[in-house]
């Protein structure tokens, strides 16, 4: 560093205002482009691994469809091979940070250095987060199409609610990523928590109209779903696409989706607070 | 980086650990009556460190360096005592005291793996608002220092450990902190490697007149940037002070070297001078008491056709284990 002249003394104090924070989010979001667009056959892989879940749905549930004279639950085979194909593109989009990654983020050290970040390191997760799914949606684009040709769907969305999908949508990413971030933060406590994955795995598979839309459900499930967050993030968007709800349907649904993020971020605020004071008592 | 000094005072920090026997019994007890211990991991330690200046921070494996330097960055809260890094509370973990701290562990790592580091030096700039022109100019400097050019181009998994550890450490000063904590920095580098990041250290700490707390077990580390060292050992301070006071206090011997003219053939007793470290037919190296050797030197010199004489200290490495020998007292 000697042979050059003038060091550029470094600027302190500065306010770090909304310009930096939508800098770093477009940061973290070409991140996520570059880091995935290098590995195209192992992203093509994970999205050939992410179509078996709902390619088995569909043909489980548009066969029961045809047994039952054509239609279950409202759907016909045709619908569910709609719903879940929207599916499919929903998944990509509702992906987040899951607790197994956060327990490797503990564990190798990486959340050490990101606490000495001074930001918050949830916003460059949400960056990055958003980020990836463009890529995802490069990769989608002709499994998404294949599938299309292969099951014939049926959707009937008019054009407000072909507009609203990519909003709901990423309302649906939102509301997902602030509670697999709270999940993550039970990491803080413990390391075995396995068992409480799959219990929320569980629940979400069940309650969020991944495993079958949320008609098909028995009442009591429907009732259970409509006071968990997991149906805003599957369900919700898949009808709106499917051209399933009406307006008096679709605001109370949008307002919904705001009252979870609302309310898992101010969960996650509260806990990541205790989170961090156990961290700092403890270590890594 | 007007105030970059750190001031310590009775630091303390106590783990309670979970404690317990062997055998199905112990398990079994454990699961209604959980016995704890507490270890006291930084016990009482104080010292200052002035801007500028680079201490070297040793003691042996679970002496409490890495907790110290943990405290110091703010990922720790300490049990107790005070702490102040320029002019931060560490623990608050106030935005402008992050700004200002960098903390490099040699055996952790920073950078993603899967982008190149150059991809990964820009999220930095997003997360420090470092001006464009400043961050530019710092990133490209530090990649020359550190000939990284086309290195920072490939994806860091593909980089080798020496190389991996240089682009991390310009990824940890590219905010340009003005205090560095260094925890092993150089561990596992090749003798290359480890002098090219001891060069940068000290190119990084005289332009930015940067504090540095650094540990490392290389004591060539410690020998080529720190002019002073602090000592813990069972999270006690044993030594703070210069290295070669260091050196003189713990120090209990001497090494004479001597060389002698032709002896035709004769082996002389070496052993009634002092201890043997090595033997050839011409040249002999002896470890004697500090206190013996004046008159050892002057007997060799009468008794045999010594030509060449030298009296060293001990390698350094041999004085810092005598200091982790010696009893616990703190200074």
């Amino acid at each position: 560093m000697s042979e050059i002249a003038t060091p550029v003394q470094p600027q302190r104090a500065q306010r770090y205002g909304l310009r930096n924070y939508l800098q770093m989010y477009a940061v973290a979001a070409r991140q996520a482009v570059i880091e995935q667009l290098q590995y195209p056959a192992a992203n093509m892989m994970f999205m050939v691994h992410i179509l078996i879940e709902p390619v088995i749905y569909l043909v489980v549930w548009s066969s029961v469809a045809n047994s039952q004279g054509g239609a279950i639950g409202g759907y016909t085979a045709a619908e569910f091979a709609g719903y879940y194909i929207i599916w499919t593109l929903v998944r990509q989009f509702n992906l987040a940070i899951g607790p197994q990654g956060f327990h490797w983020r503990i564990k190798e050290g990486r959340l050490a250095a990101e606490l000495l970040r001074p930001v918050h390191p949830l916003l460059p997760d949400l960056g990055y987060y958003l980020g990836y799914k463009i890529p995802q949606t490069i990769y989608w684009l002709p499994m998404g199409i294949l599938l299309w040709l292969l099951f014939k769907p049926e959707i009937n969305p008019v054009a407000w609610q072909i507009a609203a999908f990519p909003v709901v949508l990423m309302l649906a990413f939102f509301v997902r990523f602030f509670f697999m971030w709270l999940l993550g933060l039970v990491c803080f406590w413990t390391e075995r928590v396995d068992a409480l994955f799959e219990l929320y795995f569980a629940a979400e598979l069940l309650f969020s109209g991944r495993l079958v839309p949320l008609e098909v459900m028995p009442v009591w499930a429907q009732n259970v779903a409509n006071f968990l967050p997991f149906q805003w993030t599957f369900y919700f968007p898949i009808e709106v696409l499917l051209g399933r709800l009406d307006l008096p349907e679709f605001w109370p649904g949008v307002l919904a989706q705001l009252a979870w993020i609302a309310g898992g971020y101010t969960l996650v605020r509260l806990i990541w607070k205790l989170a961090v004071k156990r961290f700092t008592a403890v270590g890594s | 980086m007007s105030t970059n000094s750190i001031v310590v005072k009775d630091l303390r920090k106590t783990y309670k650990v979970p404690e317990r026997e062997a055998g199905l019994k112990a398990a079994i007890k454990s699961l209604v009556a959980r016995k704890t211990k507490d270890v006291h991991a930084v016990d009482g330690i104080s010292f200052q460190i002035e801007p500028g200046e680079i201490v070297g921070f040793l003691g042996p494996n679970g002496a409490g360096k890495t907790t110290t330097l943990k405290m110091l960055s703010g990922l720790l809260y300490p049990t107790s005592g005070e702490l102040s890094v320029a002019g931060h509370v560490p623990q608050k973990r106030e935005r402008e005291f992050l700004q200002q701290i960098t903390l490099v562990m040699g055996q952790r790592s920073q950078l993603n793996w899967d982008i190149p580091a150059i991809d990964s030096y820009d999220l930095y700039r997003a997360i420090y608002g470092i001006p464009q022109e400043q961050f530019t100019q710092a990133r490209d400097e530090m990649i020359e220092v550190m000939q990284l050019k086309e290195l920072v181009k490939k994806p860091v998994r593909n980089l080798s450990l020496g190389e991996r550890m240089k682009a991390e450490m310009v990824g940890a000063l590219l905010h340009q902190p003005g205090v560095l904590f260094l925890d092993e920095p150089t561990i596992g580098l090749d003798v290359t490697m480890q002098r090219r990041i001891r060069a940068f250290i000290q190119e990084y700490n005289q332009r930015y007149k940067a504090t540095v707390l650094l540990t490392s077990h290389y004591m060539a580390d410690v020998q080529a940037l720190c002019k002073r060292v602090i000592v813990i050992h069972h999270g006690k301070l044993l030594f703070d002070g210069d290295l070669t006071a260091l050196v003189e206090r713990f120090s209990a011997q001497k090494t004479l070297v001597l060389t002698m003219s032709d002896m035709n053939g004769r082996t002389p007793d070496m052993a009634k001078y002092g201890t043997v470290v090595t033997q050839e037919p011409n040249r002999v190296v002896l470890r004697v008491n500090k206190s013996d050797a004046p008159q050892v030197t002057a007997r060799l010199l009468a008794d045999l056709p010594v030509t060449d004489l030298t009296v060293d200290d001990p390698p350094i490495e041999e004085v810092i284990e005598s200091v982790f020998d010696a009893p616990e007292t703190s200074e």
